[in-house]
């Protein structure tokens, strides 16, 4: 009975999605990244580290489709690997931000008063701090790696999770159907993960799809500054640092790895601009 | 008023002092050793052992955070390791570059940005609605280092407009500003337009347009003000985020400026330029968004009654109540 319920609700989300052409493209560009990502070894054409000296900066052929970099490698195989690396960034780090602050966030809103209050002023100095200062003073500090580069953007970006968790959680928590729950001794922690977390967590679908672009945008960031993903491995953002010296004479190795940040990140924003008008009751039509 | 100001003041001090907490502990975490850093490799373990002595890093964390913070309430940021140079010293000089960056590239996104945001609104449901916020979706998704990069490659390398790097003359910051304020300029123009429609479906906007206002008088006059707020909010996110991206920005142009200072601190383990280059730029940005609240309450007639009178009436309820769910 449960169960059907569930579906229709997502279905609901679904068909209100679909309407969003838009969202739509970005859902699926965002899908074939993943897809891509999962399976870059069946579908890159060469190894993202064998080195050819004679196609040093070559153009684009029919071996090496969008051309070598100064080391020969090919650029291709290497966006390809490099999604598992940029990628893995975004949704790992949100998926830690996104438990850490669902678990503040829930804690704050649901016994109120001082623990409220507490987490509040702590959050409210975590947020005193640039989030990208917060990130790379992180990832400094551990030591530049891709696992570092991972905690450091998902401790860094906890707060925005916090904060609307508990901003939802306070719209549901007087509501009849938690008093119900309590009236027939639920615990806690039940009522919060079976009976108000599913109910406030529209906003923060939202903010979790918009998250995973935001931090493979400041991943690609820390790994252009030297604090993510360290060589031979590669990383778009690591990738548009290597072409940054050879802009003048072999612009597209600056470009490509671009094109492939931008196409993930707005597929990211599309995403989560098209669930959050889904998710609005407002605009139900 | 000032109240109020005095109020959200104090309230700066236990966020400040946390900041510091939080700095000294990440650093007393830190894997690697400044003494040993600062002698080489060459150096016998007396000599680091003396030097860890001399600096204090053998006292305990508490010890060395009360003294932190005791020099620091005397205007004494300490000696960076590597430069040998005063650290209030260096930031005086660093800090109006940051600061001028910064500033310029957000007065840029707000003077662009207001405007097309409130284009965007007002031709809802147009392609140039449509092709206006898809073109800021774009900017948005792009790191501002690709367009630091894009912007080099074109009027640096290829016109040879504008100089590739360095801030020498004022031409030297168009490049910086455009590059920082491209992704600004998107985001504040997405907001001003997401207000607007949202204040344009509100009963007295149509009122205004039922007794025969025109849509100018409409727009300017009515909506915008209210429209105002939430981008004058959001206008006080963008300032922190983008002291955090001007690091990036001062690397690829070579701009003397904090970003660069922390960068470097950070690289070295100069311990003393982190806590105070951190607690610095913290500090400005919560004065920037200590100002921002001042200038949202003068603006809002709703908030600004709560200070004004001491009853606390049913007005002032209200407010507060506004002002808790704005500020999540």
């Amino acid at each position: 009975m449960q169960k059907k319920r569930k579906k229709s609700r997502l279905y609901e989300i679904w068909r209100q999605l679909r309407k969003n052409k838009l969202a739509v493209a970005a859902l699926v560009v965002l899908v074939l990244l993943l897809l891509v990502a999962v399976f870059a070894p069946l579908l890159a054409p060469y190894p993202y580290d064998q080195l050819n000296a004679k196609l040093s900066f070559a153009d684009a052929s029919k071996e090496h489709l969008l051309g070598n970099d100064r080391l020969g490698r090919d650029i291709l195989s290497r966006l390809i690997y490099g999604s598992r690396q940029s990628l893995s960034m975004g949704v790992v780090a949100v998926a830690i931000a996104a438990t850490i602050g669902i678990t503040i966030g829930a804690i704050a809103g649901f016994y109120g008063r001082w623990v409220d209050n507490l987490c509040m002023r702590l959050l409210d100095i975590y947020q005193a701090m640039p989030m990208f200062l917060l990130c790379v003073a992180l990832a400094a500090i551990l030591g530049p790696s891709l696992r570092n580069a991972i905690i450091a953007l998902g401790v860094g970006t906890v707060p925005g999770y916090a904060r609307i968790m508990r901003a939802s959680i306070l719209t549901v928590r007087e509501k009849e159907y938690v008093e119900a729950a309590r009236a027939i001794d639920a615990s806690d922690a039940n009522i919060i993960l079976k009976h108000i977390l599913p109910n406030a967590i529209g906003p923060l679908i939202v903010q979790i799809t918009m998250g995973v672009g935001g931090c493979i945008l400041a991943g690609s960031a820390l790994s252009f500054i030297g604090l993510g993903v360290q060589p031979p491995l590669p990383e778009w953002g690591a990738m548009i640092s290597d072409g940054r010296s050879y802009l003048r004479e072999a612009p597209r190795l600056t470009i490509y790895p671009s094109i492939c940040v931008m196409l993930s990140v707005l597929s990211c924003n599309l995403l989560g601009d098209g669930l959050r008008d889904a998710l609005d009751p407002r605009l139900k039509n | 008023m000032l109240r109020y100001i005095g109020k959200r003041l104090l309230m700066l001090i236990p966020v400040l002092l946390g900041i510091s907490l939080v700095v000294i502990i990440l650093i007393d975490i830190t894997p690697g050793d400044p003494a040993r850093m600062m002698l080489g490799t060459q150096a016998t373990e007396e000599q680091v052992e003396q030097l860890r002595e001399d600096l204090g890093l053998n006292d305990p964390i508490y010890v060395r955070y009360g003294r932190f913070l005791w020099n620091t309430i005397n205007g004494d940021f300490g000696t960076s390791l590597m430069t040998k140079r005063p650290v209030a010293d260096e930031m005086l000089l660093r800090l109006p570059y940051t600061l001028l960056l910064v500033s310029l590239s957000l007065v840029m996104s707000v003077i662009i940005g207001i405007p097309i945001g409130i284009y965007a609104a007002t031709h809802q449901h147009t392609w140039r609605d449509s092709g206006v916020m898809f073109l800021s979706m774009i900017c948005v998704s792009v790191p501002s280092f690709v367009f630091a990069l894009l912007l080099i490659r074109l009027f640096g390398v290829k016109l040879q407009w504008l100089p590739l790097s360095g801030v020498e003359s004022w031409r030297g910051w168009i490049l910086p500003c455009v590059a920082m304020g491209l992704g600004l300029t998107a985001l504040i123009a997405r907001q001003m337009r997401s207000d607007l429609l949202e204040i344009i479906r509100q009963d007295y906007i149509t009122t205004a347009r039922a007794k025969g206002l025109s849509e100018g008088k409409v727009i300017y006059r009515h909506s915008l003000k209210n429209a105002a707020i939430p981008v004058i909010m959001v206008i006080g996110g963008v300032f922190g985020s983008s002291l955090g991206g001007s690091l990036i920005a001062e690397q690829i142009y070579s701009i003397p400026g904090m970003g660069d200072y922390i960068m470097k601190g950070l690289s070295n383990r100069d311990y003393p330029v982190i806590q105070s280059g951190i607690l610095v730029i913290s500090s400005m940005f919560a004065l920037v968004i200590l100002l921002v609240d001042v200038i949202f309450a003068l603006v809002d007639p709703r908030i600004r009654s709560q200070y004004v009178s001491k009853k606390r009436g049913r007005m002032s309820k209200i407010a507060k109540e506004t002002e808790e769910i704005q500020a999540v």
